[in-house]
Order: C-alpha cells, then sequence, then structure tokens
C-alpha cells in the first residue's frame, strides 16, 4: 500500500536530455531519459520546471511528442519573449538535466478503442500531441482511419514534415499555410475557415472523433466550428497554448 | 497588442497544480459553476497563468470558479465559485 500511495503523487524528478533534434528554425525535440518512468498515454504532457540561480522558478507545460511504450520526447518551439523555451531550444546539450513531473491529463487523450474516424487539427505547435496519437496509431496498428489538418505559417515552419509525409495510406494529412507558400503550391493558402473545415473534416455523420490543438484563438474557431457541422460537443476535445505567435 | 482571450488557457493546462492540490487528476472531473449552473469537465474551463497565480473561470458566465496563489511555498486554494467538482 506505501508504494501505490508514493507511486500515485506527481513529484519533481531530474531528466537527462538524451538526443537534441532540430525539427524547424524554431522548433526542437528533445528526448528525456527519467528513471523510473512510469509511461504516458498518447496526448498527455509534462511540466518543466526551470530554476535561475537566485531561486526564481519558472514552470511550464510541454506536450508529450513520443507514443506510448517510447521513450520520453517533448517538441518545443521557441518564444522569442517566452521565460523557458529559449533555454530549451537554444541552450540545453544533450547529458543536461532538467527538472520534469508527469505524465500529466486524462481528458486530451486518445486510446485506440475509442473508436470513430479521427479527427486531428493542430494549429502550429498544436501538432505535438496529435503527432503522438498518429504514432500510437501505427504502433498499435490501429484500422481506426485518420485524417490531419495542420494549419501552418509556412512550409518551413511545418513540424515533422517528413514523418508526416511517411505515414500509412489510413492517415489523410491536409496543409492550410497561412502566411507563405512554397512555389506551386496548390494547397490551402489561409486560415483554416468553416468552408475548410466543411471539405476536410469527416462528416458529422460518421460519428468521429476530434482533437483540436494549438493557439487558444485557433482552438475557439475550429471547435466552434466542427460544431456547426454537427459534431456533439463531446466529441470535441480540445487543448489550448494560449497566445504563441501561430 | 493580443485580446487578453488570447492569452487563455484551458484546465489541461493545470493538470499538474491540480494533482498538486487533490493529490489525483482532475482535468477529466466536472465542476459546477456556483454563478450559472453551468457543468464543464476541468479541461474545459477558462484558465489565466501568471506570475501571481492561477484564475479558473466559467466559459459559460466568466465568472472564477477558482484561484491559486503559491506564497513561500504553499499552495492557497479558493473554490467557493464552484457548487460542487467531482
Amino acid at each position: 500500500m506505501a508504494r501505490t500511495a508514493v507511486r500515485g503523487r506527481l513529484t519533481w524528478q531530474t531528466a537527462t536530455v538524451g538526443s537534441v533534434t532540430d525539427e524547424t528554425p524554431q522548433v526542437r525535440t528533445l528526448s528525456l531519459e527519467v528513471a523510473d518512468w512510469p509511461g504516458h498515454r498518447a496526448g498527455q504532457h509534462v511540466d518543466v520546471r526551470l530554476t535561475a540561480d537566485d531561486g526564481y522558478q519558472a514552470e511550464r507545460a510541454y506536450s508529450i511528442a513520443s507514443a506510448p511504450g517510447e521513450p520520453l520526447a517533448i517538441t518545443v518551439e521557441r518564444l522569442d519573449d517566452g521565460e523557458v523555451s529559449p533555454y530549451l531550444t537554444e541552450e540545453l546539450q544533450p547529458g543536461d538535466f532538467l527538472e520534469v513531473r508527469g505524465p500529466i491529463g486524462g481528458y486530451f487523450v486518445w486510446e485506440p478503442d475509442f473508436g470513430g474516424p479521427l479527427m486531428l487539427l493542430a494549429g502550429g505547435s498544436g501538432v505535438v500531441p496529435l503527432r503522438a496519437m498518429l504514432r500510437y496509431q501505427g504502433l498499435v496498428g490501429s484500422s481506426v482511419p485518420v485524417r490531419l489538418l495542420y494549419s501552418s505559417r509556412s512550409w518551413e515552419d511545418v513540424i515533422y514534415r517528413a514523418e508526416l509525409d511517411s505515414l500509412s495510406d489510413g492517415v489523410e494529412v491536409t496543409y492550410a499555410l497561412t502566411r507563405s507558400q512554397p512555389p506551386g503550391w496548390t494547397g490551402y493558402a489561409r486560415r483554416v475557415d468553416q468552408p475548410m473545415l466543411a471539405e476536410v473534416a469527416w462528416p458529422a455523420t460518421q460519428q468521429p472523433l476530434a482533437y483540436v490543438c494549438g493557439p487558444t484563438s485557433f482552438v475557439e474557431a475550429v471547435a466552434s466550428g466542427l460544431v456547426a457541422l454537427g459534431y456533439p460537443a463531446g466529441r470535441v476535445r480540445t487543448e489550448r497554448f494560449g497566445a504563441t505567435g501561430q | 497588442m493580443k485580446a487578453l482571450d488570447d492569452y487563455a488557457l484551458d484546465g489541461n493546462a493545470i493538470g499538474g497544480l491540480l494533482i498538486e492540490v487533490f493529490g489525483t487528476e482532475m482535468t477529466t472531473a466536472t465542476g459546477t459553476c456556483a454563478s450559472c449552473g453551468a457543468v464543464r469537465q476541468v479541461a474545459e474551463l477558462v484558465v489565466y497563468r501568471s506570475a501571481l497565480g492561477t484564475v479558473v473561470r466559467c466559459r459559460s458566465c466568466d465568472a472564477v470558479l477558482m484561484t491559486f496563489v503559491h506564497i513561500h511555498g504553499v499552495t492557497c486554494v479558493d473554490l467557493q465559485g464552484l457548487a460542487s467538482l467531482a
């Protein structure tokens, strides 16, 4: 019993940075080694805490980028006026230490037996927890059909581009590039709006399950758009990152 | 300048804080607003975080439901805006 009680508590642990991968000029993935990591669910996050020399502490939540069963990894977007992300994306090196606690969250998570066609909608770095779901869906060999609508400022800002290009046939990826597009771009060149949702999202009659993640304004617009298309509010799960400049 | 609402997070962001306070995962718990009676999962509530503390508001009527303030390593919790949390 005592062991159960201790395991249930959320405590700060020391993570060792394993590898560092640049995803885009602004975004970096950190693999983290944590002793006795209990495992996580697709869509969960960890809290990261930094302590300055004078004792000042800053805490942020970062979505877990890896699938359940894979080593812990987070993907971090650098916010130029951020307190935490510039350190994580520019200073931190393999072998450095970081304080983390988690895994956290029971609402914005996906399990293969949740059913439905899966409708994933990402704004900018909101793609991170959805990537964990996509990897998990592939790892477990789930037959649930998936569509991802991913809004990004430009082609260069698309996170996990190579991985998203190589997904299985059961996954359809649609990009919306809001600020600039490469020459010859024939895809969407605007923010996600109602006509786009009507074209890309699974029809509500197929009883889809939707996950929406990104800047708050993106999530508000997309979630209400899905409900307007007939998605029951309870089948639209949301996670808001605040104002991340997307 | 972005509108205040652009900085609003949701209850997912305070999952760790809530485990710290309540000792268990709370983002899937259901909160009832004492002002308007709206019933929502904690993950769906509106959350503002600052260096001073955390304010949780009702998504329907904007009433303050919960506040959390950290002072000298102690977390002070005010849940008076909630009729229930289960």
